[in-house]
């Protein structure tokens, strides 16, 4: 064995989900580790030391987002939450709480690989260290020249515009909710730009996807926030 | 007389009264012939007796009139408190009947049962709190002095000389449970009068004169013992017929006694009675309605009350109506195997019946082997005085007719020089014929009178003298006095009886009017306002309805304006006519206090509602007639409320089995939806996990795709399901913020992704869009719902348009296909939970879609709805307001 296989922690109630949770992990290279509440998936985070936490939101001992935030304030483990549809305000205070990611139940396998993909390989660049391009379709981010460029030709965006591309590209595939991307875009202080992010957000699509009405790059994760999708 | 009253039918009245005494108390009658015989001693003796052996026994009034021995009986029983009336600043006491029914005793003790109520109980006469103690189950100890009974009323006055006002129904004594006879020889009884054991001794004296004389006693004690050997008799035959002793029965006699519109019936009625009682047989009383008779309405309310009377004393009453009094009664009387009876001497003159016919001597010929009784009928009360024929001004009437002669006397003047001193009075005849016609009998007379002294003073020589020379003349004065007489005694029948008519006629028009109007009332609310509007404008009284609750507690309707206020006192009134189903208030016996009348509207499934009638003029409900009249508008009321209330009722089942329906429709479709998913996703598990057959590659492929493809249908629906929900169950919050509805559409058509990858989707977002103030996962899913809608419903490949364009403060959002467009009359049917539209292709939704998508779009204050594109295919529209009070203007963009 050259390397150890990652550990995911799985803090979920539902006996049939961690069943199905530990049979596709397992099949795909991961070795999971199970906890049936919230006290239990506290003491096997710092007990275990995984290397990914998966969250489900609705213990029936405790508040997930409780459980996410006294985890984030230890250890910098990746969190992905896990929640049912029409809880978004929940997913946003996790997210804001310091989770890393969320899947919506009913999830497909292929999602939560690729969530588990993302969250591992942000965890695993040491900390400060910047990809500096970012390549999603025919799109080029030039973090260091700050330069976008869409096949061969450089696309004019404004300077807003510019870092709101740039805070989603230094977290590609990684979903941001709306306060996180008006903070580092606008400031901690800047007071609720969302309706600005919505606009700015809207034109960079209109310079940069085929299909504006369909995004494929620039998605919105409705009621949350927004993901680049690089994959 | 070989007819025997038949078996059944006796049993059939056996089981009747069975039937009515079940559940009532039980009545004892401690009887006498006149006061100080001992009846309240004998009662309290024997109510001892029983709370001795254990009965509960209250004594709820007794009369000791300061007679020590009774009093001193009283010891030890339980004494009701007497309810304090005041009256015209005088205190009385009387029996407190609602305690009584409260304390609810065993046996109660009522004294005095013909005594008459202070105003302001609830009853005039303590009779009826006694039927109402028993009709609560309450046993009842009475006495009663046989002056008091209602049948022996006359007979009584004959021979004390007074006339007692205080009756009480025979009916009472003859349903009365038990009958005790207090006796007392008149010798005893006065030697206990001068003992000062029967009144005080300072009254005694007074009543010695008054009632106590020997003779009298001896005739009340005769009628006392005589009246209760009827009753025992009459239980003798009661307990033979019951248990079928049947050789001793005499005779089976049957009484009929016939009575006219005339007081005088009530005399007849109490004859009846009294025959009846000693031959021991059934009677009937019947009168005969004569089609344009004319009878005033005193008359025929002294019918009514007559007929009334008969049916307290037991008689059973009918109305015949026919052309010819004797054939209608003597058929009448064979149908029912009448053997006698019973007629009234006839008080107009002989010539009458000579001239037209006499009616008895028809009965009496055509009679056959009935008998005939013929007894005085003459008038016992006096009538009550008619209304003044006339309505104008005496002496302006009198003015007429001495114009009228005056005229006459011109007219004769101008005449009598070309004809004869015959037609001059033939003159002065047309004018008394005319005065008749339009005046009183008094101005007629006066105009005879004129005319004849004109005549004799003008015409008849000596002219311009009174004197008289030729006797002839006085035949001539004679006839023209007889002809004017003749003529207007008939115009002024004709007249009252046109008046009466009239009258009648606005009446029966009045209550037809409400008739009409209540046909055509569907709505309980309709039917109290035209009852209210008709009251008002035929009687001039003030009206309301009041309707039980579920509880039976009476209300005024929902909505309705009270028309007059409504008191506890009042409304308790209301509530007792309610439960009782008897008329009271103002102008009856029953809480004649109050101040309105109320009366039970009483329709085939039992009272429905009270109608209480507050006369806004002055006592304009005191004539019977009008009490009839009113009887007659609650009757109908009473139809069209019940009818209301039945349709109310047949409605709301109606409505409940639609909902029923719907709940059906509604599992059966939702276990399908969600039973073939799991049907399809467990039978494919099964399969895969099955190792007897290990399958295929592909064919696990195809089981685990359908497994999965059959989960995602599952939550889709039980998306919509918990959407539904929230909209229905108000839990729909907005999270409004203002943002590019490019993002929602986006979203949605992400997320039908595969669905759509066939179809053309035109989006069509001018650049210029404002932001608009959504919630973007609600907008979502109405994008999803509509978009989803035109996946199912039109062919596969056809294109989808969707656009959007501001418009005024709103921005409208179009989503259009180009489909088989919506079946007409449905654009908005398709609205509705759970419709599905005939045309829907299986295995669509369940019908929420379009419901939830109005609940969100209505949660944002706009507004959706369908219509067909002109050039084919269907077009869904939504307008989201670009301001509302709960959106603040959007910020300042950067």
């Amino acid at each position: 064995m050259a390397e150890p296989l990652p550990v995911v922690l799985v803090v979920e109630d539902e006996p049939q989900m961690r069943r199905f949770l530990r049979t596709a992990l397992e099949q795909h290279g991961y070795r999971p580790v199970e906890a049936g509440t919230a006290r239990e998936g506290l003491m096997q985070a710092s007990g275990r030391n995984p290397d990914l936490i998966l969250l489900d939101l609705g213990l029936p001992d405790g508040d997930g987002i409780d459980v996410a935030r006294q985890i984030r304030a230890r250890a910098r483990t990746p969190i992905i939450v896990l929640s049912a549809r029409g809880r978004e305000p929940d997913k946003v205070a996790a997210l804001d709480a310091g989770a890393d990611d969320y899947l919506t139940k009913p999830f497909g396998i292929e999602e939560l690989l690729a969530r588990l993909r993302v969250a591992l390989r942000h965890a695993a660049r040491p900390e400060g260290a910047n990809e500096t391009v970012c390549a999603f379709g025919d799109v080029r981010v030039d973090l260091e020249k700050r330069e976008v460029r869409r096949g061969r030709d450089a696309v004019h965006v404004t300077p807003t515009e510019y870092r709101i591309l740039a805070t989603l590209a230094r977290h590609a595939g990684r979903v941001l909710t709306h306060r996180q991307l008006v903070r580092e875009v606008w400031g901690a202080h800047a007071g609720d730009q969302t309706p600005s992010l919505r606009v700015h957000l809207n034109e960079l699509r209109h310079k940069l996807e085929r299909d504006p009405a369909r995004p494929r790059y620039l998605t919105t994760e409705i009621g949350v926030g927004y993901r680049l999708r690089v994959d | 007389m070989s007819d025997r009253r038949p078996d059944p039918e006796t049993l059939l009245a056996r089981a009747r009264e069975e039937e009515r005494r079940a559940g009532r108390g039980h009545l004892k009658i401690f009887f006498g012939a006149s006061p100080g015989v001992g009846k309240t001693y004998a009662m309290l003796e024997e109510a001892r007796a029983k709370q001795r052996a254990g009965v509960d026994v209250l004594v709820g009034v007794v009369e000791t009139h300061g007679r020590r021995e009774t009093a001193a009986l009283l010891d030890g029983l339980e004494v009701l408190p007497r309810r304090p009336l005041e009256y015209h600043g005088v205190t009385l006491e009387e029996f407190d009947l609602d305690a009584a029914l409260q304390r609810r005793p065993g046996l109660i003790l009522v004294d005095e049962l013909a005594h008459t109520n202070a105003p302001g109980s609830r009853h005039t006469r303590r009779f009826q709190d006694v039927e109402e103690l028993l009709a609560a189950g309450i046993n009842v100890y009475t006495t009663l002095n046989v002056q008091h009974l209602e049948s022996l009323n006359d007979v009584v006055a004959q021979i004390i000389q007074v006339k007692v006002r205080e009756t009480v129904p025979d009916s009472i004594l003859d349903e009365a449970d038990e009958l005790e006879l207090a006796d007392l020889s008149a010798d005893d009884l006065l030697g206990r009068l001068r003992e000062g054991k029967v009144y005080v001794p300072e009254q005694a004296a007074h009543a010695l004169e008054q009632f106590f004389r020997k003779g009298n006693l001896i005739a009340l004690r005769e009628l006392a013992l005589r009246r209760t050997a009827q009753r025992v008799d009459a239980q003798m035959r009661g307990y033979r017929e019951e248990h079928g002793i049947r050789e001793i029965w005499p005779a089976a006699e049957r009484l009929l006694v016939c009575i006219g519109p005339n007081p005088a019936g009530a005399r007849l009625v109490r004859a009846g009675k009294r025959m009846a009682a000693s031959l021991q047989c059934d009677w009937l009383v019947v009168s005969v309605d004569l089609p344009g008779q004319a009878v005033s309405d005193a008359d025929r309310a002294a019918l009514a009350q007559n007929l009334h009377l008969a049916q307290e004393l037991g008689a059973q009453t009918a109305t015949l109506a026919g052309q010819d009094v004797a054939a209608e009664v003597l058929a009448y009387a064979r149908s029912q195997n009448v053997t006698k009876i019973v007629v009234g001497k006839p008080t107009h003159s002989r010539w009458r019946d000579k001239l037209f016919g006499s009616t008895l001597d028809s009965l009496v010929r055509g009679s056959g082997d009935v008998e005939v009784y013929v007894i005085s009928g003459d008038e016992a009360e006096p009538r009550p005085p008619g209304r003044p024929a006339g309505r104008h001004s005496p002496a302006r009437e009198y003015g007429w007719a001495a114009l009228v002669v005056a005229l006459c006397t011109a007219t004769g003047a101008l005449v009598f020089r070309q004809l004869s001193v015959t037609d001059v009075a033939m003159v002065y005849l047309l004018g008394a014929g005319l005065v008749a016609s339009r005046y009183g009998r008094g101005p007629s007379l006066a105009a005879v009178l004129l005319s004849i002294a004109c005549f004799d003073f003008f015409f008849v020589p000596p002219y311009l003298t009174f004197a008289v020379t030729d006797l002839r003349y006085l035949l001539t004065f004679t006839v023209m006095l007889g002809i004017a007489l003749v003529i207007s005694g008939l115009t002024l029948r004709i007249r009252d009886q046109a008046e009466s008519a009239r009258e009648r006629e606005r009446r029966t028009g009045a209550l037809y009017a409400m008739s009409r109007e209540l046909a055509a009332a569907r709505e309980q609310g309709d039917v109290l306002a035209i009852v209210a509007r008709h009251l008002r404008t035929s009687f001039g009284t003030d009206a309301q309805v009041l309707l039980p609750d579920g509880a039976g507690r009476l209300a005024l309707p929902p909505g309705a304006p009270a028309s007059f206020p409504l008191d506890d006192k009042e409304r308790s009134v209301a509530q007792w006519v309610f439960d009782r189903g008897r008329p009271a208030g103002r102008s009856t016996d029953t809480l004649p206090a109050a101040q309105g009348l109320y009366l039970p509207l009483v329709a085939a499934s039992g009272t429905v509602g009270v109608l209480g009638v507050r006369p806004t003029g002055e006592a304009a409900l005191d004539d019977p007639m009008a009490l009839r009249l009113l009887e007659a508008f609650a009757g109908q009321a009473a139809l069209a409320l019940e009818r209301a209330l039945l349709a109310e009722r047949a409605q709301r089942e109606q409505v409940e089995v639609e909902a029923e329906r719907l709940r059906t429709s509604l599992l059966s479709s939702l276990s399908h939806d969600l039973r073939t998913p799991l049907a399809a996703i467990t039978g494919a598990a099964g399969s895969l996990l099955d190792e007897q057959a290990p399958l295929a590659s592909g064919a696990r492929r195809e089981l685990l795709r359908a497994i999965l493809e059959e989960s995602q249908r599952m939550n889709r629906l039980i998306g919509n399901l918990l959407d539904m929900i929230r909209v229905e169950s108000g839990a729909l919050r907005t999270q409004k913020e203002w943002q590019p509805l490019e993002e929602p559409l986006g979203v949605a058509l992400i997320r039908l992704g595969d669905r759509l990858k066939d179809r053309a989707v035109a989006v069509d977002l001018p650049a210029d869009l404002p932001l608009v103030p959504v919630d973007s996962v609600l907008l979502e899913q109405v994008f999803v719902n509509l978009l989803e809608n035109a996946i199912k419903y039109t062919p596969a490949g056809s294109p989808i348009d969707v656009s959007a364009v501001r418009d005024g403060a709103v921005v409208r959002v179009r989503i259009a296909d180009r489909g088989p467009g919506i079946p007409p009359g449905e654009t908005e049917r398709i609205f509705e939970k759970f419709f599905r539209s005939a045309g829907a292709p299986p295995g669509g939704g369940v019908g929420l879609g379009l419901t939830i998508c109005r609940g969100i779009i209505t949660a944002h204050g706009g507004r959706i709805w369908a219509e067909n594109r002109p050039d084919g295919g269907a077009a869904f529209q939504f307008t989201l307001p670009l301001a509302g009070p709960d959106i603040p203007p959007p910020p300042p963009l950067e």
